[in-house]
Order: C-alpha cells, then sequence, then structure tokens
C-alpha cells in the first residue's frame, strides 16, 4: 500500500510527499486542519490542504522568520505575532532573554490545540509566560493598537483563505498605526517562482510600500514551499536591516542551525526577475 | 400556507434540461451550443437553462402553469393577494404600479426624495405630483420619512388625490408610519403604494419594521434582487389583498405590466425569484438575522473608530423615523472631514472595497447574509484607516442632501413641453425639463418642471466636485440642462 500527500502548487505541478499515516484530521470553525506523519519530513501539519510546516525542514521558515528582524534592532522588547498557531515563531522569539512581551493573535484556537497535540517540536514555547495568546481576528485587533509594538510578525497562510485579510493595505496600515517609531514588520511574502504566487508577492510589496520608508525583501528556501523559493518582507520606519550589528548579536550565543550573520546581509541579495517584480510591483 | 419548499418553475427547468430538447426556437445559442465564448464565461448550467417561453414553461405575460403557481407561492410567501415577477429591475416594478391607479391629471401624494422611477412614471401616466416634504435630520442632513400628519393634511386639502407613494424604507433605512399612513389614506378613499425597493427583508426578518403587505397596503414594489438575494433586474410587485377596492385587479395590474414588460421573460431571473422565494420562506429568519448581526457588530466596531457616526435605531422618533431597518449600515463621515463619496471613492481605490453609496455626507454598505467576517473586517480596518490617513478639517463642507423642490409644472408637462438648451450655470431662476441626481443613490436633485434655484445649482456643483456619478440630463457632462422655454 502506498500512502501519499499531494499538494498542488500550481494547476500543472503538484507535490507529493509519502506518509505513514495521518494523525489527525478536523474541519474547524475557519478551515481544514491535518496532521501526517512521513518518512522524509517527519510530523506536517497542513491547512486546507496546503502545507504549513513539517518538523524536518521548518527550523529554516521559523529562525529566518524572527532573527532577521531580532540582529537588526536587539532592543526589541514588545512583539506582536499574527498567526502562527503551531508554536514555532514564538518559539525562536522566547530564546531572547531582552523580549519583555509576546502578544500572539491567531485566528484558529484548534491550529494551536492540535499543534500543542502532534507538534510539540514547534509548540514547545507558548507556554513561557512572556508569551500571551490571543485568538482573534488579525485585522481586528491590531486596528485597536496604536505606537505600542516594536516588531510584528505576519506569520500568515496565503492570502486565499482564512488570511486574505492580513495582505490588505488596510492590515498593513493598521500594522504602521501600531508600530513605534523604530518599529519593524516582517511578513510572509509568498515566492516570486509561480505566477499566481508572484501575483501576491507583488501586491503585498505594492501595499507595504505605501507606508514603510524602507521596505524590502529577503529570500530563504524551503523545500516543501511551492518552488521552495520563498520571500519574507522586511519593513520599518527607520531601520536598515542591512546595517545590523554582527557582532552584537554573535554575542548573545543564539545556536541556529540555517541563519547566521554573515546569510543575514546575504538573504537580502535576491535574484534580478525578483527584483524586476518588486520594481514593477 | 402553501408548500413553500415548493419552486415550480425550477423544477420545471430541471425537468427541461433532463428531456434533453432538441431547440429550434430562439435564443440562437442553442443552449450555448452556437455561442462558446460566452459559454466559457457564464458556464453551461446557465446557458443551458436562458431558454424561451415554451409550454412546460408557462409565459410571463400570460402566467397559466409553473410561472403562475410561482408568483402564487411568492404572494402566499410575502402575504399579498398576487405576486408579479418582474424582469425589469423595481423601476418596472415602481411603473406599473402608479400607472396601474394613476392615469392623466390624476393626482399622486408623495415624498419628494423618491427614486427617478417613481417621477418617470409620472411622465409615463400624466399624473400629477403632490409633494409632501420629508423630514430632514439637521445632523446628517439626510432626508427622513414622512410624518403621518404632515400626509393627513396633503390628503385633506388634497381629497381627489387617487394614491399616497411611500417609501418603506428610504435608501438609508428610514421608515414613515405606514400603518398610520394606510389608515389616513384608505379612510379618504385613496391607495397606499409602497416603494419596498430596499425592504424586502421586512417580509422574513424579526425586529424589524412592518412590511407594506402587513401594514395593509394596496401594492408594493419589492427588489427581490437587493437582500432577497434573486438575480440583479428580477423584482416582484405585489398585489395587496384590499386593493380590489381601487379597482386594482390582478387582471388590470398585468395588462397595465404587459405594455411596457418584454415578451421575452428571461429564465435565469424568473427561477432566480423562483429559487430566492423559497429560501427566504424556509430560511429567511435566519438569512436576515444574520445579516442583521453584522449590520449590528459593524456598527459597533464603527463607532469604536471614533469620528464615524454609524446611525440606527436611535434616531427613532415616533414621527418622520417612526422606524429604522437595523441591517441598512449607514456611516455619517462629515466629522472626520470627508464627503461619504470621498470615503466610497478611497475604499474603492485604496482598498479594494466597493461600497453601494455615497452621497454628501454619508455612505451606505450593504449587508446581507452573503457577507463572511473577514469582510467586515476589512471594511472596519479601513474606515479605521481611511480616518488616520485622510481626515481632515470640515469647515466648508455642505450639510444638507436635501433641498426641498419648488414645483412649477407636472414633469409631463415640462418633459414633453417646448424647451431649449441652456448652460447649467446659466439655468438659475428657469423650469428644468430634466433631471439631475446622483447615482446611486438616484434621488433626483432636480426633476423635470421644477424651478432651478441657486442653492440646487451649489449642490450640483458641490457633488461633482467632490466625485460624484452625476446623471439625468442629455448632456452627458452635466454641462447643459434643456429648460422650459416660455
Amino acid at each position: 500500500m502506498e500512502l501519499w500527500f499531494s499538494e498542488p502548487h500550481t494547476k500543472d505541478v503538484k507535490l507529493s510527499i509519502r506518509i505513514n499515516k495521518q494523525l489527525h484530521s478536523e474541519q474547524s470553525e475557519y478551515q481544514r486542519i491535518d496532521v501526517f506523519e512521513s518518512p522524509e519530513f517527519g510530523r506536517f501539519l497542513t491547512l486546507d490542504g496546503l502545507m504549513m510546516l513539517t518538523e524536518k525542514d521548518e527550523f529554516i521558515y521559523h529562525e529566518m522568520i524572527t532573527h532577521v528582524a531580532m540582529a537588526s534592532n536587539p532592543d526589541i522588547k514588545n512583539i506582536l505575532v499574527i498567526g502562527a498557531g503551531d508554536g514555532g515563531t514564538v518559539r525562536e522569539l522566547t530564546r531572547y532573554d531582552s523580549i519583555e512581551n509576546i502578544d500572539m493573535v491567531e485566528i484558529d484556537r484548534r491550529v494551536v490545540e492540535v499543534s500543542r497535540e502532534f507538534l510539540p517540536v514547534t509548540a514547545c514555547r507558548l507556554d513561557d509566560p512572556r508569551v500571551h495568546i490571543f485568538y482573534d481576528d488579525g485585522l481586528r485587533f491590531v486596528r485597536r493598537k496604536e505606537n505600542l509594538y516594536d516588531l510584528i510578525i505576519v506569520d500568515s497562510t496565503d492570502p486565499f483563505g482564512p488570511g486574505e485579510g492580513l495582505f490588505t493595505s488596510e492590515f498593513y496600515g493598521n500594522c504602521f498605526s501600531a508600530l513605534t517609531d523604530n518599529g519593524i514588520l516582517v511578513n510572509q511574502h509568498e515566492s516570486p517562482y509561480y505566477a499566481e504566487d508572484a501575483k501576491a508577492m507583488q501586491r503585498a510589496h505594492r501595499r507595504i510600500r505605501e507606508f514603510f520608508d524602507i521596505c524590502r525583501v529577503y529570500q530563504v528556501h524551503i523545500p516543501t514551499y511551492p518552488s521552495g523559493h520563498w520571500l519574507f518582507g522586511f519593513a520599518s520606519k527607520s531601520i536598515d536591516p542591512l546595517n545590523a550589528d554582527a557582532d552584537r548579536w554573535n554575542s548573545l550565543g543564539i545556536k541556529t542551525r540555517y541563519y547566521n550573520t554573515e546569510l543575514h546581509k546575504g538573504c537580502f541579495a535576491i535574484p534580478n526577475y525578483v527584483k524586476e517584480l518588486l520594481e514593477h510591483s | 400556507m402553501l408548500d413553500q419548499t415548493r419552486a415550480p418553475v425550477y423544477e420545471a427547468l430541471l425537468k427541461y434540461r433532463e428531456a434533453r430538447i432538441v431547440p429550434f426556437d430562439v435564443p440562437g445559442h442553442k443552449h450555448g451550443k452556437g455561442n462558446p465564448e460566452l459559454t466559457g464565461f457564464l458556464g453551461q448550467t446557465c446557458l443551458d437553462v436562458d431558454v424561451n417561453s415554451m409550454k412546460p414553461l408557462d409565459n410571463l405575460c400570460h402566467p397559466t402553469s409553473v410561472i403562475k403557481e410561482s408568483e402564487e407561492l411568492a404572494a402566499d410567501a410575502f402575504g399579498a393577494a398576487y405576486c408579479f415577477f418582474m424582469v425589469g429591475g423595481t423601476t418596472s416594478a415602481v411603473q406599473s404600479m402608479i400607472l396601474s391607479v394613476c392615469t392623466a391629471g390624476d393626482k399622486i401624494i408623495m415624498p419628494r426624495n423618491v427614486h427617478r422611477s417613481a417621477i418617470n412614471s409620472l411622465i409615463l401616466s400624466g399624473a400629477v405630483p403632490v409633494y409632501v416634504n420629508p423630514g430632514v435630520d439637521s445632523r446628517l442632513g439626510i432626508p427622513l420619512g414622512m410624518s403621518a400628519a404632515d400626509v393627513e393634511k396633503a390628503v385633506l386639502e388634497n381629497p381627489d388625490a387617487k394614491a399616497v407613494f411611500v417609501n418603506n424604507p428610504t435608501y438609508y433605512g428610514v421608515c414613515s408610519d405606514l400603518k398610520k399612513i394606510v389608515e389616513i389614506a384608505h379612510s379618504h378613499g385613496m391607495a397606499v403604494l409602497a416603494d419596498e425597493a430596499h425592504g424586502t427583508h421586512f417580509y422574513f426578518g424579526e425586529g424589524l419594521p412592518v412590511s407594506a403587505m402587513a401594514a395593509g397596503a394596496d401594492m408594493s414594489a419589492v427588489s427581490m434582487h437587493k437582500s432577497g438575494g434573486s438575480l440583479t433586474q428580477s423584482s416582484f410587485l405585489l398585489l395587496g389583498k384590499g386593493a380590489e377596492r381601487f379597482g386594482v385587479t390582478e387582471g388590470r395590474v398585468r395588462a397595465v405590466i404587459n405594455l411596457t414588460q418584454t415578451t421575452s421573460g428571461s429564465y435565469l431571473l424568473i427561477t432566480s425569484l423562483d429559487i430566492s422565494r423559497r429560501s427566504l420562506a424556509v430560511h429567511g429568519r435566519e438569512i436576515i438575522g444574520k445579516a442583521l448581526e453584522t449590520a449590528i457588530y459593524a456598527r459597533k466596531e464603527i463607532e469604536n473608530i471614533g469620528g464615524y457616526y454609524a446611525f440606527a435605531e436611535e434616531l427613532i422618533n415616533g414621527d418622520d423615523i417612526y422606524d429604522f431597518d437595523r441591517t441598512k449600515l449607514s456611516v455619517h463621515t462629515r466629522d472626520i472631514g470627508l464627503a461619504g463619496i470621498e470615503v466610497y471613492d478611497l475604499l474603492r481605490d485604496y482598498y479594494d472595497i466597493q461600497i453601494e453609496f455615497g452621497d454628501i455626507g454619508n455612505i451606505l454598505a450593504y449587508i446581507s447574509a452573503g457577507d463572511r467576517w473577514k469582510d467586515i473586517e476589512r471594511l472596519v480596518s479601513a474606515l479605521a484607516e481611511i480616518k488616520r490617513r485622510f481626515s481632515r478639517d470640515k469647515a466648508g463642507m455642505l450639510e444638507n442632501e436635501y433641498i426641498a423642490p419648488k414645483v412649477e409644472t407636472s414633469p409631463r408637462e415640462a418633459f414633453y413641453g417646448k424647451q431649449k438648451s441652456v448652460p447649467i450655470s446659466e439655468s438659475a431662476g428657469k423650469v428644468s425639463c430634466e433631471f439631475v441626481m446622483c447615482y446611486p443613490p438616484g434621488i433626483p436633485i432636480l426633476a423635470p418642471g421644477e424651478l432651478i434655484t441657486p442653492e440646487i445649482l451649489d449642490h450640483i456643483k458641490y457633488s461633482k466636485e467632490r466625485g460624484c456619478m452625476m446623471t439625468g440630463t442629455e448632456d452627458m457632462n452635466i454641462e447643459r440642462i434643456k429648460i422650459m422655454d416660455i
């Protein structure tokens, strides 16, 4: 017997992963939640059939969505994380003793509960006393905040589905308003490779640019995401990630498997075709 | 109550499709096969049932089988004596309603803040309007309902009037005291006609204003395609249970409808009415309840932003705001220094959100069971952003949506009389032969037969500058206007 999980990456391309068994499946109020176990990637979580994370490659995503901003401004104290129900982003952030507060806003309580049960590798730090979980719509939560957060991380699903409000002008504008003067916005920025993803990426970039003076993207390699080539957005009112103080971050002694301060500089160097897409967004 | 789970036209169309009838009749696209591009766009299901009248599918102009059954079911669901399916929009329902009751020279009592279709039918019928000035809310600037006392005064002063016409509700959701108005009109032998273009849901929701049929009105034009969920352009004309004593019978109304309605009624529209009626009759309470809950939530969130005023039932005053439709999400925007039409444009241009309309001082976002919570969050957040990014001082903003008209002659006389065209800026003091309005909402600023005043010209100029879509005159740029050449 062969059991395979398949996710269409476009209508003509799909990625298949052999699975040993399905550990969980449910339809929550917002989406379908599944957890599988596979020989190659270990356990993995999908939402509405789309890959969110695997035990094997999640470190790449979670290190890169957090450490780039933390190295750019090590004085960050107060953080808002939107989405991120699996806990991986929070896990990385809790490694900084200097952080005082992490508000995590996840719309779907079941994603957190399922992750706690099946994905301890990412959900392990959700009980850190600095972490406060709010089960709410990200857009609704952030519009009530003003000049409060040093960093907002948007760890969302794709712009089609529960996360669609997190790719809008109103959301980025509300984030701008919720950030302090040194505030940084890091967002899951889709992929430049396949046409549909690239359009979403361009739209997000265009909208973020309306608000932030500093507006860059950086790239990362995630084997189980469409094309494997993924982008994060780095937007800020005043802090340029290219001026990060490498020695200061290295002195913290945080051990990472993907991120390092050399890569920090390198990941902002992007291919010409991506540059062009961004310029013409 | 009839079996409201039936949908006779829909069922007949299913049978027709299953029978695989070979079409040697119109439409010429022949179930879409003759027009693959259109079929590709609209879908095979849609083209399969875009068919013509035939025995098994009945005929809209002279219904005797499945359309008649569907119309009877709709009448039953809405508490009417009969229900006519209309495929020319609620405009055609309003016109047929007035043409059924009034002929040339007959008086009809109506508020001036009616939709243009009502004044159009005065041109068609030659009826003469007796306008009751609606109340005006001084803060919001919007025209309200009619005060029952004003209606009574008009009725006493014009005992020869044939009918009283009532918006139930206005575009903004304001209701007059319809029961009282029916009582006054009927006791003086006048019929009551209701424009329920924005009131379909009154028939099914809980805690909403009274519907025209329940209030005893004689006819009502009901936009099923608004809160009723059917396809654009489909509508109901309801005949009240006591209408016969005004000479308004089912046969007479059908004859009037057939004066102007197409003989090729679209089965897409007809079946959408049939299915939507069934859905409202069976699940209406939940469907309307969800819209109401959504509107109440959105109002609360918009109020929390500050600066906006999402008005609703607190306006109720027992008179010209006798009741308020709480499913309407109307928001006053002038206090953040933006005209409603400016907020309307910003929502679309910056936030990809299309709302129903914006006028001088307000916006209206149409709420229905089709709204997803995350979309409501987007609307609220976008309004918060608009306030943060674009709000300004409100000095110099025009306050009133409504200017009481000075009627010089009947709309028909002005429309068909001797005319000349002049630049609109030089037209003050003349009598207009044309309409001028912002669309939406489509309530005329100026109607044929009314005096053009400097105040009206200022209003038109201001609306144009702020970005309202102006319509009505033959000149597409609204720079020239036709006036009576006396």
